[in-house]
């Protein structure tokens, strides 16, 4: 469980409205929470502040009960599985290597290793013979794929993506949002996923939180922000991506 | 049997080890010089007296770069002797312009704990020389004879337009006057003289060209120029530890050389291409000494001269080669840490980086000076310059690329949980390897030049050659010293396009594909 007290972050330029203002927010258990917003709006933000990467200046975040602070960072990141959109693979290491090295960096026996990176790749279906390929040598979705095997390897409770799926195409974004939607159900993961995809929000979302200029506008699932928006930003903000009606019709 | 094998090549090694031992013992006169022809010349009539003496055998250190890195080797103890002149010992050694004879000399060294020979004979003071012909046109036979000719075009060297002892006090106290002053180079100026583009030069009173060129030299007649008589600056302890070998040089070489034997000897190398050991062999020979000229032929040509360096070439390589490998590896084993510091404590890390780009603006021949009185003369103290030099590139390249990673991977190895060490070592440095690599490339590419200037302490390598083209100003001799340095830099950064395939890791060298 992830849970969000009234979190302000201002990076200090002066002028600037705060990162985040007063954020609250829970992620129960063994669900998807999706961060929908646009570029700016404190998204990412959220996520660092989540892993203890910066520090808020206001307000309390905790993982599974443990408060966020440089005392329990360490403690807080062994729980959590951490994606980003570009994948942040090492290039000098191999797919199999970069899934490995949390492990690695914890002792584990090389053979243990292997078995659990054999393991995930049946589980996020990634061949194996790419594993000893370099990063670059991977497609964008397969790169994506290796970033979530490295962010399960340790089989933490909790997972933050940071648009995970962007960089990709539609084709293969389509194909990996079915598969991750059935994995953390799967696997009985606590995610926190962050888009500015309406449709990525969809199909992921059990609750949803729509942020604008790091302030929340609504929380709820995807039929209450449809139904009942609570300004007219949320309405606009969701149509912008809808296809047009003309489209619509080819489908 | 290979323990048999292996004790015998021990037992060899070992004999071999002895034997060398055996042949470094004993006593060793250490004989020193500037880098310019006459020095040369003269250091080299010591080290054959001194040889053909018996008593020790000679180590010499020739070509050190001026009188301050020559004096301070002789003085800390690395030099045993060296030729000077009593004008230099008196104003840039003893600080004391007023000191003119020589027992007051004497005795002010004496403090030093050093000695001062009889003079060796001829005096190589500043002159202003004219043409023969313009001597004969406008009845000039000393400087005062030069005054009121307002309509002459003078060329001087460098150093004589600022030295008190130079052309400000000439000027004034002769009350000269000319048209045009203008700066050349010293073996310019003969020929601009020889081409009637200049009318007077400023010459040195023992100048190999004096000897064969139409020059006339004017008389220092109302006694402007200090005296500059060669000695032989030597330490006590020489005198003391041989006295047959200072009895030696005492008598075959004090009072022996006049002017015009100087002019010449010197005109023999600079103007005929011989060497100097040669040059030096058949004036002892000539001049009653008991040996003959050494087996040495008097005609020996520039031809024989330059096949004598080319000989040379294989050793001077390896000089080159272990000052260059030697210096880079140590700067790598300071500057790696350094540029990891650096990149860790950022405020610190800018002192470091000033400090370490400092360094780098110390000319070069200062930082080797600098070492001599820490580390004395030869190899050691040019390691520890070059190793100084070489930081700079590996600490900054270092630090350049450990600071400009991907903030993301950076982030990422914290939340995998790799500290310190394991983040440094397996993801920060193979991350930031190309950037690093440079670094020490360029490095290594720079030592090969700066390496070359190592010869003016004593550290031998491709600058002996250099040095000593440059004080015959023979323009092959430079070329075989810089020619071999440049093809040294040349092969240091192939062999660098090597390394980069194997120390970079595989996948940083595969162009990314664009994301799909």
């Amino acid at each position: 469980m992830i849970v969000l007290r009234d979190v302000t972050k201002n990076f200090g330029h002066v002028g600037d409205s705060p990162a985040l203002d007063g954020v609250s927010l829970t992620v129960p258990a063994d669900t998807t929470h999706v961060l929908l917003g646009g570029s700016g709006s404190g998204k990412s933000t959220l996520l660092r502040l989540v892993l203890g990467l910066v520090e808020p200046d206001a307000g309390e975040i905790a993982v599974d009960g443990v408060t966020v602070g440089p005392a329990t960072r360490a403690v807080i990141q062994r729980r959590i599985g951490y994606v980003v959109q570009e994948g942040a693979l090492y290039p000098h290491l191999s797919a199999a290597r970069n899934v490995g090295l949390p492990a690695r960096a914890r002792g584990w026996p090389a053979a243990a290793i292997d078995a659990r990176v054999g393991e995930l790749a049946r589980i996020v279906d990634f061949r194996r013979p790419l594993l000893d390929r370099y990063p670059a040598e991977l497609s964008g979705g397969q790169r994506q794929r290796v970033s979530l095997m490295r962010a399960l390897v340790l089989d933490p409770p909790v997972l933050l993506l940071d648009e995970p799926l962007g960089a990709l195409d539609p084709i293969t974004r389509t194909e990996l949002q079915g598969e991750l939607v059935r994995m953390f159900r799967e696997l009985h993961k606590t995610v926190l996923l962050v888009t500015h995809d309406v449709r990525e929000a969809f199909v992921f979302g059990t609750s949803i939180t729509l942020l604008e200029a790091g302030r929340v506008v609504q929380q709820g699932t995807f039929a209450d922000l449809a139904r009942r928006p609570a300004t007219p930003l949320v309405t606009e903000f969701l149509k912008a991506q809808a296809p047009p009606p003309a489209m619509a019709e080819y489908f | 049997m290979p323990g048999a094998r292996v004790a015998a090549v021990l037992a060899v090694g070992l004999l071999l080890v002895a034997a060398v031992a055996a042949a470094a013992e004993g006593p060793v006169v250490r004989v020193g010089c500037k880098s310019f022809t006459e020095s040369y010349l003269l250091a080299e009539l010591i080290a054959q007296v001194v040889e053909q003496t018996g008593e020790a055998r000679v180590e010499r250190k020739f070509g050190l770069g001026g009188t301050g890195i020559v004096y301070t080797a002789l003085a800390s103890g690395e030099l045993d002797v060296y030729p000077e002149y009593t004008g230099t010992i008196a104003r840039l050694i003893l600080k004391d312009p007023a000191l003119t004879t020589l027992p007051a000399i004497r005795s002010r060294v004496a403090e030093r704990g050093l000695v001062v020979s009889q003079p060796l004979g001829f005096d190589n003071a500043y002159a202003l020389a004219v043409a023969r012909a313009t001597a004969t046109r406008l009845g000039l036979r000393a400087l005062s004879d030069l005054r009121g000719h307002r309509e002459l075009t003078a060329a001087f060297d460098p150093g004589f337009l600022d030295r008190d002892d130079g052309w400000p006090g000439l000027r004034q106290h002769y009350g000269l006057e000319f048209r045009d002053v203008r700066i050349m180079e010293h073996a310019l100026a003969y020929r601009a003289l020889a081409s009637g583009r200049i009318d007077v030069i400023t010459a040195f009173t023992t100048d190999g060209q004096l000897a064969r060129q139409d020059v006339a030299v004017l008389a220092d007649d109302r006694k402007f120029f200090p005296d500059y008589a060669a000695v032989l600056l030597a330490r006590r302890s020489l005198v003391d530890r041989l006295p047959r070998t200072w009895a030696a040089l005492e008598r075959r070489l004090a009072g022996r050389l006049d002017n015009a034997t100087m002019a010449r000897l010197n005109a023999e190398v600079d103007l005929d291409g011989r060497g100097f050991a040669a040059v030096a062999a058949s004036f002892l020979g000539s001049a009653g000494g008991l040996d003959s000229a050494d087996g040495r032929g008097p005609l020996e040509s520039g031809r024989e001269r330059r096949s004598m360096l080319a000989r040379e070439l294989p050793a001077l390589t390896l000089q080159h080669l272990v000052l260059v490998a030697v210096s880079l590896a140590v700067a790598m084993a300071v500057g790696l840490p350094l540029g990891i510091l650096a990149a860790r404590r950022r405020r610190l890390g800018q002192l470091e980086l000033m400090g370490v780009g400092v360094l780098q603006t110390i000319p070069a021949l200062a930082l080797l000076s600098f070492m001599i009185p820490l580390f004395g003369i030869g190899r050691v103290p040019a390691l520890v310059a070059l190793c100084l030099y070489a930081l700079l590139p590996i600490v900054r390249n270092t630090y350049a690329g450990l600071v400009s990673l991907d903030p993301q991977l950076v982030d990422m190895a914290a939340v995998i949980g790799l500290d310190g060490w394991k983040r440094l070592g397996w993801v920060e440095l193979p991350l930031a390897s190309v950037t690093i690599l440079a670094g020490i490339k360029t490095s290594a590419v720079l030592t090969v030049g700066t390496a070359t200037l190592a010869a003016f302490i004593g550290g031998g390598g491709y600058g002996t050659l250099i040095i000593t083209g440059l004080a015959l100003n023979d323009a092959t001799t430079i070329l075989t010293g810089a020619v071999p340095a440049a093809l040294m830099a040349l092969a240091v950064h192939g062999l660098f396009e090597v390394l980069d395939r194997l120390a970079v890791p595989r996948g940083l060298r595969i162009r990314a594909r664009p994301a799909r």
